[in-house]
């Protein structure tokens, strides 16, 4: 019984002169080559060429306002308990009286940091979040950058 | 001008375009390998990624120049001076073209025409191994000695069986010089129609020399790590790579100089005719005939490339049983084959060679088919 029946017997028996002479099979075998030498290359020459990534791709994280342009994030920290990785870290704040425009709740994250070299885009974060506020983007990639400036 | 100055500028015009044709069959490897394989190779450097060799170039001047604290550092040096200076060398007596007139002096588009210029071929290739081995001792790695020692030993066995798959194109044209070679060659009547059997032995025989794949055990990388050049960096890795392409030039021109015609096309006499016998007529006949030669090489140079990538290394006791126990003995059957067919005239016998061993094998194939041969069945499926 095999897994997939696909594997096959070698034949170790002699070699016939015809194969002795390794030349029929190196034309095959360039023959093979030149076939893919003219093949249309499936390459995407990224920078120039972007490839529609998907409706649940998950790329770039941001944290979502509402529709008055208040922030949605409470800080309740659920992101960060579901995050596999550990990359999430916030620091919470209490709304001021006449910040109701600012924020939604009582309570606000004051810092939403993002480890980047830690995240894994598994996109728990978002399942977990009770307040539809963090989200990773299906159209766009974390942006590369070379500077610490950004 | 003076014919001095004439030959001097031809000198330098092959000098550069051997360089020319090297620095770019880094870059068309690089290409081939990746059409290959199903992606585009180098594209981002240049249009097509064809300022690609300026960048190595660039990349491996600026790379620390290192010599092993125990090495002998003077043979280190030496080792790719020598490998670059022989492979150079070897295109000197490669006739690129006829002859182009430049007033009353014709000069012929060559290095220099000796009488001996296959033997200056062979001289100066066996010599190459110099380079390798120079290079593999100095370095005082026991890889690089293996990899030098390997060089060494491939590139004699070699030699012979090239050489005497030669000696039938000698015994046929009756010169050592390539020009002659060529010329017995004129109106399509290519050595190839004449000599497969040489052909494929010389063919084989110069892979081998140039330690291309399928025969490139001196640099086995699996084994040996880089070969004769694990010691090397920088711009003396640099010349050995350099010189492996000029080799690999230079073997083309001389293939396509052998067996091809080298500057001889079909209707070169009409063509000839129709340019007219003066100077200029003459000049853009001798240039189509460069071109044509040019193409030549540079399809043999794309076919070193093609094997690369398509075939996987011998082990080495293949390697030596290919050369001693098959090239040899068909390159000496084919020169007996061939002295008989020359004692009739019959210039083509060399075929009889081929159809007997093809037709041995049809033979064999046909009365022991592989199903016969005890070939074992997969598996019942249960």
């Amino acid at each position: 019984m095999q897994l997939t029946n696909r594997s096959k017997k070698i034949d170790k028996s002699e070699m016939s002169l015809a194969e002795r002479m390794y030349l029929p099979a190196i034309a095959s075998g360039m023959a093979i080559t030149l076939k893919h030498f003219f093949k249309k290359k499936p390459t995407i020459n990224y920078p120039e060429q972007k490839r529609y990534l998907g409706p649940v791709f998950r790329g770039h994280h941001i944290l979502k306002k509402d529709e008055a342009g208040r922030e949605r994030c409470t800080a309740c920290g659920l992101c960060a308990v579901a995050c596999p990785a550990e990359a999430i870290s916030m620091v919470a704040a209490e709304r001021k009286s006449g910040e109701e425009h600012l924020y939604r709740e009582e309570k606000y994250a004051a810092v939403y940091e993002i480890n980047m070299l830690r995240c894994i885009f598994c996109g728990f974060c978002e399942e977990a979040c009770p307040k539809q506020a963090i989200y990773l983007r299906h159209d766009e990639f974390v942006p590369v950058f070379m500077s610490r400036e950004r | 001008m003076d014919i001095f100055w004439i030959k001097a500028i031809i000198v330098l015009v092959i000098f550069g375009l051997s360089l020319v044709v090297a620095m770019y069959s880094t870059w068309a490897e690089r290409k081939v390998a990746g059409y290959m394989q199903d992606r585009p190779g180098p594209n981002r450097a240049g249009w097509g990624g064809l300022l690609q060799p300026l960048a190595d170039a660039g990349k491996m001047f600026f790379k620390e120049d290192f010599i092993p604290a125990q090495a002998n550092k003077w043979l280190f040096i030496a080792g790719p001076c020598l490998a670059m200076l022989t492979a150079l060398l070897s295109s000197a007596v490669v006739p690129f073209g006829d002859t182009i007139i430049v007033g009353s002096d014709e000069v012929q588009v060559q290095g220099i025409e000796v009488n001996i210029g296959i033997l200056w071929v062979f001289g100066i290739v066996s010599l190459g191994v110099y380079g390798v081995m120079v290079g593999g001792w100095a370095s005082n790695n026991k890889f690089s000695l293996l990899g030098a020692i390997r060089a060494a030993s491939q590139n004699i066995s070699y030699e012979l069986a090239m050489g005497l798959s030669l000696i039938a194109i000698i015994m046929m044209t009756g010169s050592l010089s390539v020009r002659d070679i060529i010329n017995t060659q004129h109106g399509g009547s290519w050595n190839l129609l004449y000599q497969p059997l040489g052909f494929i032995i010389f063919l084989t025989c110069a892979f081998a020399e140039c330690n291309r794949t399928p025969f490139d055990l001196p640099e086995c990388e699996a084994e040996l790590i880089g070969g004769y050049h694990t010691e090397y960096s920088s711009m003396k890795l640099g010349f050995y790579l350099f010189a492996e392409y000029i080799n690999m030039f230079v073997s083309s021109c001389v293939v396509s100089a052998l067996y091809f015609g080298g500057f001889n096309y079909p209707f070169m006499d009409k063509v000839a005719e129709a340019l007219g016998t003066d100077a200029t007529g003459h000049n853009i006949a001798t240039a189509i005939g460069f071109g044509v030669f040019f193409a030549k090489a540079l399809f043999f140079v794309f076919f070193f490339m093609w094997v690369r990538w398509t075939l996987p290394r011998f082990r080495y006791d293949q390697l030596m049983n290919l050369g001693w126990k098959s090239l040899i003995p068909l390159a000496i059957l084919n020169i007996v084959v061939t002295g008989i067919g020359l004692m009739f005239e019959i210039r083509w016998f060399s075929w009889v060679a081929v159809i007997l061993i093809v037709g041995v094998a049809l033979v064999q194939a046909a009365l022991k088919p592989k199903a016969a041969r005890g070939i074992l069945e997969a598996a019942p499926v249960r």
